[in-house]
């Protein structure tokens, strides 16, 4: 368990950390979402006692980490893909690691082999690819057999194959019972990996919710039809009930319905079709449209921020419905928001 | 304790287990005991008995320690700003987030090692030496002040690996602790040491108040000036020196993010 209650960081005028208030529960994995310089790694080595809150809390088990005397034991973290020295080689490392935390030293060689590194244990990790140092990084993690993980971006460097194994390992850690906390900037890792979902832009909490509620929240799906004859087509669809939106090339999005329903009104008043597609709005677009937003509310004055965030009303919205002006191509403001930063 | 005990065992494997350590420490070693002969021979055969001034043998055998202690300084930079250089500062913290206790573990295990180096290299420095010298000109174990010379160099050596130390904790970058550290003792002392209102200033600084510890005579000859405290408070006086350094280097470890 991990608990945050009005987290903040400040560098000088700079919030890196904004008053962040969330709980990270065991036996699940919780994804900690956000654009790169969100405050990610920032938030995680405050709850390692690495760097000092400005304010708030961050409390691991009920206790700072700091308090810990044997914290290997209780967290496990693979916080930078290097926190080690070139010139040890990687067993060495894990051995006074091991020491430091009074762990047996047969875990060292326990560890290396569970992250697939026996072979290089007398090597130099200076001589190690991304893959192999992440690896040897995650073995630190593991070596106390903790309840706690903290994994920050362990997917970088890795290939296809590093991936597949940590996503599983994460998995499985989670189904343990321990509390597993990984980091990502990329929305469609973590929708693979997490069953809860922190969101954080700008250091503030944006979302904090189950996964499968995000996606539900998020994934905005729709039928995009092109026609050589669109008022015909928004009578026809309109009259059908159907609710329209404007698309990117002077396409129509519809919603709420299926290509088949749209299919049938249109054949019935014979209008023509060039292209009738079902779509679905990709989960990294819903998290760029929601950390867009924070940037947006940073700008203006009188931030609301603070723990009720969670479940601020802008990000739950359809983008269309936030403008009151008429519909809203979804690109487009994306791409406005962007410009605006 | 049992925590202190581990942490010690912890930081003892990491610093045996780079190459770095082993280089700095058998430089500091070479240097030292090459120089000190060779700085006899240059005594026995190319400086006239009259020239010599008060002579002491003990002294003159340790001639080699103003370049050994370059060597031992690195040691003590290496040491610290390793961590900081390849990140690992953020593992060693995450493993013994009770920073005073990294920082006592680590310069304990690490002025340990420079004086179980330094001792060894002061005893064969002076046993060398006095050999080079020969028996017109040298000094034996036995006579008054000369163990306590012999010993003292060790001891000097570790506490320049301390004050070292102490430095590194507080700028945690090596580039910046070498160009403060290595200028300061291999130019600037020296040379203040000669110019004659300078040096009464300069005696107080660490390593020419140091060294008086491994003089057995009076420093007259050496320093060219009356001292204002004998061996014991020239010690005295650079173990102040490091007491303040670790106490910065500890402030700064302590308030600082890793």
């Amino acid at each position: 368990m991990i608990e945050l209650t009005g987290l903040t960081k400040r560098y000088g005028s700079t919030t890196a950390v904004d008053r962040l208030s969330f709980t990270v529960r065991p036996g699940v994995v919780t994804g900690f979402l956000g654009p790169n310089g969100a405050g990610k790694s920032t938030t995680m080595r405050m709850i390692m006692g690495l760097d000092k809150p400005t304010s708030g809390d961050a409390l691991v088990d009920g206790t700072h980490y700091a308090k810990l005397k044997e914290p290997l034991t209780r967290v496990g973290a693979l916080l930078e893909a290097r926190s080690v020295q070139g010139g040890r080689t990687a067993y060495n490392h894990l051995l006074w690691l091991a020491q430091s935390n009074d762990i047996p030293a047969r875990r060292v060689d326990e560890v290396l082999g569970l992250v697939g590194l026996t072979e290089v244990a007398r090597k130099r990790p200076s001589g190690f690819s991304l893959g192999m140092g992440q690896r040897l990084g995650i073995a630190a993690a593991l070596l106390g057999d903790p309840r706690i993980l903290m994994f920050d971006e362990p997917v970088n460097g890795l290939d296809p194959e590093g991936i597949h194994w940590i996503r599983n390992l994460m998995k499985q850690l989670a189904a343990e019972g321990r509390t597993v906390f990984v980091s990502s900037h990329l929305m469609s890792e973590m929708a693979l990996t997490a069953d809860h979902l922190v969101v954080i832009g700008k250091g503030q909490l944006l979302a904090d919710m189950p996964m499968a509620e995000f996606i539900s929240q998020n994934s905005r799906s729709y039928v995009r039809v092109r026609t050589p004859e669109p008022e015909r087509m928004r009578d026809v669809l309109t009259a059908g009930g159907v609710h329209l939106a404007d698309g990117p090339d002077g396409t129509i999005e519809a919603e709420g319905t299926d290509a088949a329903k749209i299919g049938e009104l249109v054949a019935a008043e014979g209008v023509v079709l060039h292209e009738l597609s079902p779509q679905q709005a990709s989960l990294e677009e819903a998290f760029m449209r929601l950390t867009a937003q924070t940037v947006q509310y940073q700008a203006g004055p009188g931030t609301a921020a603070g723990a009720g965030l969670a479940a601020g009303p802008n990000w739950q919205q359809p983008p269309q419905t936030t403008a009151p002006g008429g519909p809203v191509d979804v690109s487009k403001v994306d791409v406005s928001q962007k410009e605006g930063n | 304790m049992a925590q202190l005990t581990r942490v010690l065992s912890s930081e003892w494997t990491k610093i045996k287990t780079v190459r770095s350590t082993v280089w700095t420490l058998a430089l500091t070693f070479l240097t030292t005991v090459v120089i000190g002969v060779l700085f006899c021979l240059l005594v026995r055969y190319l400086i006239p008995a009259g020239e010599r001034g008060v002579f002491d043998p003990t002294f003159t055998s340790f001639g080699g320690i103003s370049m050994g202690q370059l060597a031992v300084i690195c040691f003590g930079v290496l040491v610290v700003t390793s961590e900081y250089s390849s990140g690992m500062i953020r593992a060693s913290l995450s493993a013994v987030p009770q920073r005073g206790l990294l920082m006592g573990a680590k310069t304990l295990v690490g002025v340990g090692a420079a004086l179980a180096v330094g001792l060894v290299t002061a005893f064969v420095s002076f046993f060398l030496g006095q050999l080079v010298l020969g028996s017109e000109l040298n000094t034996s174990i036995g006579e008054p002040g000369v163990l306590r010379a012999v010993i003292g160099a060790g001891v000097y050596l570790a506490l320049m690996a301390a004050l070292s130390m102490g430095v590194a904790w507080l700028l945690r970058s090596p580039m910046l602790s070498f160009g403060i550290l290595i200028p300061l003792f291999f130019l600037v002392s020296g040379i203040l040491g000669m110019i004659p209102r300078a040096r009464d200033v300069a005696q107080f600084l660490p390593d020419q108040a140091g060294s008086t510890i491994m003089a057995v005579g009076d420093m007259g000859e050496f320093g060219g000036i009356d001292r204002a405290y004998g061996p014991w408070g020239g010690l005295l006086i650079m173990v102040l020196w490091v007491a303040a350094a670790l106490a910065a280097g500890y402030a700064t470890l302590k308030s600082r993010d890793a």
